[in-house]
């Protein structure tokens, strides 16, 4: 069977940042594989070990600067990646429906049996289009698994949902399925050095809305950010100040006063 | 069209109190649009839950029956069909995670967009919505196009609804399509030798510690205040300790004397388990961290440098 993973470039702000309109600037911030989409390559590349899939294929919408991360995704094993990006994304805050839109298209291109996400983008954490995709291509989901044993022959997935209060759900998952990954599923591995070489090798095509069949209109966003702003400290915490030891020697006054260590 | 929808969660026979906090939220949204406020009731005990969310408030419960447990298919046709029939233009659901097993199908089958894990919103002209991005060091506020629309609410935002409202009961019949995802258990995790919820004083580790080895200070500094050792997800998911030491969402809400922060960014699912603590206290390099809007004790400092400075004040 056929894995199509959705990976995601996120940005993380620097402990130093600055908003420049409705965004932090460009220069504050960094630029990682999404922490949830790793769990979802290592899970897809150990199907593919396993002998259950045939071939891992990455979907990313992002501008050319992603391929890096791509790559990454490549060098730990996926076979070869989508990169999907039009001037029409630029800017503007893409929607959960103008995403699945996009997926949608490659996932008829590619027909897999199977796709991954992670459960949300840690820049947006929006949480929202690997359910979202599966209702628009009409396969079957789940959300937040944190265990994962596919059944190809009886065409099922054994998942385990991670609910909130240390509580998991057994669900059976016909395929094919969306499941969006959970941190913890497994052991997302490092690319090896071989890794890294054999992913310069390996394809990542470019597509852009026509080559998808798509029009600006289909990624038409009904969301857009009007502000962005640091929130506003409710905090009255007494910040300690001091080089360590003078911090420490407070904090430890703090403690005691508390009866702690006492 | 002006009216809100919200639909009750609960799980193995009860109700979740999310549920009174979307109806909270829901009827704010009500009061903003001029219209009535319905909540839906799917599966389970329908008639013990339909009475239960008949919150002071609450316009109407429509009771859909179904299976025992959560199944997102059912929720979805439920709260799909109930909105259609009803004319139903705001949905309001809690942003838990079975909220998210369905709330972005459901605006996918209505055609609207969805907007998750609001933390505020305001309703003039349309939705504003104010929700957090990159790891809470921001808020954004997010205008919404149109009248239609489906939003998820962030746990503990809102105050849960209370009182006993004059609502209409009614059972409503729904379609439920045969299910291609099947619930054939639960599963508790987490049991073991300690439990963290017991402690007094909690020294909690986080990703700032960076490697395994780097453990044994944090231990060595619960041992000199006769502390347990807890932790934040990413610390468990690496196997460095067992999962009965997560704090969390998804793992133990705990509520010490002490509680204290070690390499935590304080991301919402890990403040969720520990902002009932009486003190907090955090540690971390990063001025910006979100876990000093909760604490009471900050200091912005190198773990490596402050800890063992600690460790010798008590040794
Ligand atoms: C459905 C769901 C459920 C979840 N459930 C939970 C849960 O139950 N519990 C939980 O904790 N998380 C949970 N999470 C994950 C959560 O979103 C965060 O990813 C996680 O809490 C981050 O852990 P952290 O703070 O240790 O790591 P990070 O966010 O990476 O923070 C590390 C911090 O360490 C600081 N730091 C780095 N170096 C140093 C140093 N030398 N000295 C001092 N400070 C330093 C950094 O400034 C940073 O603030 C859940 C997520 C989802 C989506």
């Amino acid at each position: 069977m056929k894995v199509l993973v959705t990976v995601k470039e996120v940005a993380e702000a620097d402990d130093d940042f600055a908003i420049e309109g409705t965004d932090i600037a460009e220069s504050d911030l960094e630029y990682d594989l999404n922490e949830w989409d790793d769990y979802a390559v290592e899970a897809a590349v150990q199907l593919a070990e396993a002998g259950i899939a045939d071939e891992v294929v990455t979907v990313t919408v992002g501008p050319e600067r992603a391929e890096e991360t791509i790559r990454m995704a490549l060098a730990k094993g996926a076979d070869r990646a989508v990169r999907v990006w039009d001037d029409a994304l630029d800017g503007g805050f893409a929607d959960v429906a103008s995403k699945v839109a996009l997926f949608e298209a490659v996932v008829a291109e590619e027909e897999p049996d199977l796709v991954l996400g992670g459960v949300q983008a840690a820049d947006t954490g929006f949480g929202a289009t690997g359910v979202a995709l599966a209702e628009r291509i009409g396969f079957e989901h789940a959300a937040v698994v944190n265990h994962l044993d596919v059944d190809a022959d009886a065409g099922v997935a054994h998942v385990h949902r991670e609910l909130e209060g240390g509580v998991e759900e057994l669900t059976d998952v016909d395929l094919p399925a969306v499941l969006t990954v959970q941190t913890g599923l497994n052991e997302p591995r490092y690319a090896s050095l071989r890794g890294i070489r054999q992913a310069q090798r390996k394809e990542i095509a470019a597509k852009d809305l026509s080559d998808l069949g798509l029009t600006a209109d289909d990624i038409e966003s009904a969301l857009t950010i009007t502000e962005m702003y640091e929130p506003e400290s409710e905090s009255d915490a007494e910040m300690i100040e001091g080089d360590a030891g003078e911090s420490a020697g407070r904090l430890a006054e703090v403690l005691r006063e508390k009866g702690v260590g006492a | 069209m002006s009216d809100v929808l919200v639909a009750a969660e609960h799980r193995r026979g009860a109700l979740r109190d999310v549920t009174y906090e979307a109806i909270t939220a829901g009827r704010e949204l009500a009061d903003a649009r001029g219209g009535d406020l319905h909540v839906a009731v799917v599966g389970g005990d329908v008639d013990g839950f339909a009475e239960d969310v008949n919150r002071e408030g609450v316009d109407a419960v429509h009771a859909v029956e179904d299976g025992e447990e959560f199944d997102h298919n059912a929720y979805q046709a439920a709260v799909s069909t109930l909105a259609d029939r009803l004319d139903v233009g705001a949905v309001v659901l809690p942003n838990s995670v079975n909220g998210l097993d369905y709330a972005p199908a459901l605006g996918e089958a209505l055609g609207v967009p969805i907007v998750t894990d609001a933390v505020g919103m305001a309703y003039d002209d349309g939705l504003t919505v104010t929700r957090e991005m990159y790891g809470s060091k921001v808020e954004t506020t997010v205008d919404v196009a149109g009248d239609r629309f489906v939003l998820t609410v962030r746990g503990g935002e809102w105050p849960p609804a209370e009182g006993v409202g004059d609502a209409a009961i009614e059972a409503a019949d729904v379609d439920i399509p045969e299910s291609g995802a099947r619930v054939t258990g639960f599963e508790e995790v987490g049991g073991g030798d300690v439990d963290i919820a017991d402690a007094d004083v909690l020294v909690s580790v986080g990703r700032g510690i960076e490697e395994e080895e780097n453990l044994e200070l944090v231990e060595e500094l619960a041992d000199a205040l006769g502390a347990t050792l807890s932790a934040s997800r990413p610390i468990v998911d690496n196997g460095w300790l067992p999962k009965n030491r997560q704090v969390g969402q998804s793992g133990k809400v705990v509520t010490p004397d002490v509680y204290i922060a070690v390499g935590i960014s304080g991301a919402v699912q890990h403040v969720a388990g520990m902002k009932g603590s009486d003190t907090i206290i955090a540690i971390n390099t990063d001025p910006n961290a979100p876990i000093f809007d909760i604490a009471d004790y900050g200091i912005v400092g190198d773990l490596f440098d402050v800890v063992p400075e600690l460790i010798d004040e008590f040794a």
